[in-house]
């Protein structure tokens, strides 16, 4: 292993948009495997639990620090969603052109921001 | 390495024909994911509220029910490959990184039956009755 040869890591490369995506994907991914599926079987079992058990996981959801937590998964999601996509478009050999390429790469973490605070908007006026 | 046969030699140090079979899995439980994550959030949004009782009613619906179980597969089988490719990335030593993948598939199925069972019980349990 120690001694194949390496390819240059992030460090090395110009930053530009096509790399903040591949990353934000990787991030979001992990982070909601991480933290989102473990929140997400709290709430399943304290549903299954009784109504105490989901009162204290409503309760604490409803907090600031619960929203913070609640939001930041959400949009961790759409981002996850929107630079998915961006991979199937890429999967079936499109949108490699440049021009192309970089507008998906901001469009994508920005529409997702975008339906983040649409999504929040619809639950918190309602 | 050893003086094994050539495919014994280059085993386990590179493509080991998993690799496509890995990339379809991702592809085909991406597309399971966007169909029932965008389930699940508009029926968040279009519930009246989120208290015990109307989540609890909704989910016990069989439609609701079965739409969650085959989310939790999709979405636990999705996040193994994803936190695999990871452990693959980041971990080198070879002792570590097959415990870490141990450990993962572990987690996820455990994950996933515990969810299942949690949707089961919710369904089949009715409410007010004795839990």
């Amino acid at each position: 292993m120690a001694d194949r040869p390496l390819s240059p890591h992030l460090q090395i490369w110009k930053w530009g948009p096509h790399m903040l995506v591949s990353i934000l994907h990787r991030i979001t991914g992990d982070g909601m495997a991480l933290v989102g599926l473990a929140i997400g079987l709290w709430w399943l079992g304290a549903l299954a639990s009784g109504e105490e058990a989901y009162g204290l996981f409503y309760e604490l959801a409803s907090s600031i620090p619960g929203h913070i937590v609640l939001i930041g998964l959400s949009w961790a999601f759409f981002t996850h969603m929107m630079s998915g996509l961006r991979h199937f478009v890429l999967d079936i050999g499109a949108g490699y052109e440049l021009d192309t390429n970089k507008m998906w790469s901001i469009l994508a973490p920005v529409i997702a921001i975008i339906l983040t605070v649409a999504f929040w908007a619809w639950i918190l006026l309602k | 390495m050893g003086n094994g046969t050539s495919i014994g030699r280059v085993r386990g140090l590179g493509s080991a024909r998993e690799g496509a079979h890995h990339w379809l899995l991702q592809r085909f439980t991406a597309i399971g994911n966007l169909v029932l994550m965008l389930w699940l959030i508009t029926s968040f949004a279009l519930l009246p509220d989120l208290t015990y009782p109307t989540v609890r009613e909704w989910l016990a619906q069989p439609l609701s029910a079965a739409a969650m179980a085959l989310l939790l597969v999709s979405v636990f089988w999705h996040a193994r490959l994803g936190l695999q490719v990871l452990i693959e990335d980041y971990v080198h030593e070879a002792g570590s990184k097959f415990a870490l993948v141990v450990l993962l598939n572990l987690a996820a199925i455990a994950g996933a039956v515990f969810g299942v069972f949690c949707v089961v019980r919710i369904a089949l349990t009715p409410l007010g009755g004795a839990a």
